[in-house]
């Protein structure tokens, strides 16, 4: 109160939360940035993707993967974690209403990380450091890339620090008590993150000090093993940012509140416990690692993570069903669903993220995650098709549904072409769709990730034909054309975004749409509140709450059930004995 | 019974409650999956398949591994492809199959039905082992330094593409090499 009356924050029109405007302002910054590198890892995208699909082979080989390179360096990397970094200071300030306590290092942590990020994008788009996003050595790169992608690591910790600082400072204060749901899950992706990027760090140190010639080698299994210490915790991180997109977006588009509070927060400390423990589902067909490491490692430590996933897939549908069901929705099973607001776009994104994550991308997950199937899957285009369904259908879909609200509200404009809004998850999930079953198939079929020329046609010793077939060039068709739909829905998002930045109209009280405006208010949920085929408020289906989210987790985990089946039927079939 | 909050708000009050039957119904379930799947990768599918994910590996220096590799070609070559030389060595002997930027070297010719110990390793980067089939691939990492070691039984014959599926420099798309496979 006192903050807002020196002018040194303000009290949201819409919301009703106190505002930091040091941390609004770096809340901008960080969105901004991130949706810059996402329209840039977009444009390397369709690029790529056109490159591919064998018909067009638009770049030439150089130049194909100085843009690979750079594609999974600016997506999973830039614009993913300048998102999430804006992520961190509206959860640790703006939903606590509370003060964002040393700007200073929200700053430096800001500068060092966009400083690293467009060196190191500068490099690997100019062909200076084609190593791809991991870098494994002994291809090496010169020691600035190594020296910029350190200081952006740097950045991020430092970024992170300054979360849990201004978390344990509202605490202190008294400001806030439990945490809310969202910034629970945050603060889950925040440790995750520490661990991530340290290990990071401690994989590219060695690798800086090689290329600078300081040391004369870097030993490739230990620094795989490092690598993946980041890489794969980095993928919890966007995992749990996006579980907090989602119970976030569930509660403000359908007042949907968790099952479950202490479930869905005890799913939360199950990634933190045990996704780490995973990370070695990247070196299955490694030489280094033992049997007994590989199975017990992905078999059993993973799936106390999967089970946190599957307890999320089950909690945020039923928290919409919940929250439908409250307002009146009680038709059936499934009345709820049909009634959900499908074309808002924070639901629509909600919708597409939890589907095609669940179905697309965690089915394929743990399938190939499993060391006797990777033997068919390791770097085949399999692999992305995978984190595709995950880090982009999943992650960037939901962050891009969060942003329609999000943005409006700190960058107080009205959102502009909100009608586009509407449909883009529709597009970019249908484009998603289409690329993701074509690679994937692609990937199935044998084809390499990473891979300039599946034709062969200019290998002057032992050629091979084996790619050069009707399916396989119908896969890589759909790769290209699902590739144009993807783009195309991307560069909506981006057009609507930037320009409401620069050309929505300014107004305090921007309009949302059909938000629950309740959902930032701390009072418990009270049934019944407006809303059509309001029929007795007794529950039709014996005791069960969420009946209709319940038979759709069932059908899901079935279908995930035949398909992993499936996987062993075709790994039996491979016309060799491998032990 | 404790309120149920937004996720987006700062919980006021209580909000630990015990599962309802949804939630238990659910967690049980999905924990009995994932037992099931924990069960299938240590215990089942070691027990009764075939493809087995059992690589062994040791660390070798690349000058070392490259001397033996030249050796093993020298010993069982029977011809050339391509100007790569072609090797037959006996069933169930090593094959030494080295990987350099941009080929794999040697050729080798298996017969059908013997089970041979694959040593794989790289000269100089990183590379990807890829045994393509017509529809399948069996995929194993290569670092220099190291020795992936697998045992393969053809049961098929004929010839088998050999690609490379990491990232290995400019001309990682012309390496190749291949596997023939005769009763
Ligand atoms: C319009 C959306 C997108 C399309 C059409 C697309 C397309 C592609 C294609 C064709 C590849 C190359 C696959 C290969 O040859 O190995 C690729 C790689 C990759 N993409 Fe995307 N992508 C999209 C969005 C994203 C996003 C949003 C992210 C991250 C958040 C992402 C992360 C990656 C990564 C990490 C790689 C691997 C790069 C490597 O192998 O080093 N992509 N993508
Ligand atoms: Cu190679
Ligand atoms: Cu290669």
């Amino acid at each position: 109160m006192q903050m807002v009356m020196s002018g040194l924050a303000r009290r949201c029109g819409v919301t009703g939360l106190v505002i930091d405007r040091s941390a609004e302002r770096l809340i901008k910054f960080h969105a901004v940035t991130a949706v810059l590198f996402l329209a840039l890892g977009g444009t390397l995208a369709l690029l790529i993707a056109l490159t591919r699909w064998q018909v067009v082979h638009l770049l030439p080989a150089k130049q194909f993967y100085a843009f690979l390179s750079a594609h999974g360096m600016v997506m999973l990397i830039f614009w993913i974690l300048f998102f999430e970094m804006a992520g961190l200071v509206f959860g640790s300030t703006v939903l606590l209403s509370a003060r964002m306590v040393v700007p200073g290092l929200g700053w430096v942590a800001y500068a060092m990380m966009l400083g690293g990020a467009v060196i190191a994008t500068g490099l690997m788009v100019t062909d200076r450091a084609t190593v791809m996003f991991t870098s494994y050595p002994p291809l090496k790169a010169p020691p600035l890339y190594y020296a910029s992608v350190l200081v952006f690591a740097v950045g991020a910790i430092l970024g992170v620090v300054h979360f849990f600082i201004n978390v344990v400072a509202a605490r202190m204060r008294g400001d806030v008590g439990s945490l809310p749901l969202f910034t629970f899950a945050l603060a889950g992706a925040g440790i995750i993150a520490l661990w991530s990027l340290i290990s990071g760090a401690v994989a590219l140190l060695p690798a800086f000090l090689w290329s600078a010639g300081v040391i004369d080698s870097i030993d490739p299994g230990v620094y795989r093993l490092l690598y993946w210490g980041l890489g794969h915790g980095a993928q919890q991180v966007n995992l749990a940012a996006m579980v907090a997109v989602w119970y976030g977006l569930a509660s403000l588009m359908t007042g949907g509140r968790p099952l479950n509070e202490g479930l869905s927060r005890f799913a939360i400390v199950l990634y933190i416990f045990f996704i780490n423990m995973g990370a070695m589902h990247h070196l299955l067909v490694d030489p280094g690692l033992t049997t007994w490491l590989r199975n017990i490692n992905t078999s059993y430590f993973m799936y106390l993570a999967v089970l946190g996933s599957l307890i999320h897939g089950f909690s945020i549908p039923a928290s919409v069903e919940l929250g439908m069901r409250t307002q009146g929705y009680r038709k059936g099973l499934f009345g709820w669903l049909r009634r959900a607001p499908w074309g808002e776009p924070g639901f629509a994104a909600l919708a597409v993220s939890l589907f095609l994550f669940g179905v697309m991308g965690g089915i394929s997950g743990v399938i190939i995650g499993g060391p006797q199937v990777n033997m068919i899957v390791h770097n085949t285009l399999l692999s992305p098709a995978h984190f595709h369904m995950t880090v982009v259908a999943g992650t960037t879909m939901a962050f891009m549904g969060l942003a329609y609200y999000l943005v409006p509200l700190i960058f107080q404009r009205q959102l502009v072409l909100r009608r586009w809004a509407t449909y883009q998850p529709y597009i970019y999930g249908a484009g998603m769709v289409v690329w993701g079953l074509g690679t994937g198939l692609a990937g199935h079929w044998g084809v390499p990730r990473r891979h300039w020329d599946i034709s062969f046609d200019r290998v002057s010793t032992l050629p091979t034909q084996i790619f050069q077939t009707t399916v396989v060039d119908v896969f890589m068709a759909l790769l290209g054309i699902g590739a144009v739909i993807a783009v195309i829905g991307g560069a909506m998002f981006v057009t609507i975004i930037v320009s409401t930045v620069a050309l929505g109209q300014r107004t305090a009280t921007p309009n949302l749409g059909r938000v629950i405006a309740d959902a930032f208010s701390s009072a418990p949920a009270v049934a019944g509140a407006s809303g059509e085929e309001k029929e007795a408020p007794v529950p039709a289906h014996g005791a069960f709450e969420a009946p209709g989210a319940l038979v759709l987790s069932l059908a899901f985990l079935t279908l995930f059930v035949l398909l992993y089946g499936f996987s062993w039927f075709e790994l039996s079939t491979v016309p060799w004995r491998v032990r | 019974m404790a309120g149920r909050f937004s996720p987006l708000a700062k919980p006021q009050g209580t909000w630990w409650s015990p599962l309802g039957r949804d939630e238990r119904l659910w967690v049980a379930i999905a924990a009995i999956w994932g037992l099931g799947r924990f069960l299938m990768i240590a215990f089942i599918l070691p027990a009764i398949g075939n493809e087995q994910n059992e690589i062994q590996s040791y660390r070798i220096d690349p000058a070392e591994f490259h001397r033996l590799a030249t050796e093993f070609t020298e010993a069982h070559q029977i011809g050339e492809m391509d100007g790569v030389p072609v090797v037959a060595p006996p069933p169930g002997s090593d094959i030494y199959l080295e990987g350099q930027q941009f080929a794999w070297r040697p050729v080798v010719q298996l017969k059908r039905g013997e089970q041979y110990r694959f040593l794989i390793s790289s000269r100089d980067v990183q590379h990807g082992f890829s045994l393509v089939m017509s529809r399948h691939s069996l995929n194993f990492q290569v670092l220099p330094g190291f020795v992936t070691a697998i045992h393969l039984t053809p049961e098929q014959v004929g010839e088998f593409a050999v690609v490379c599926n990491e990232f290995c420099g400019a001309g990682h798309h012309v390496m190749t090499g291949r596997i023939i496979v005769t009763d």
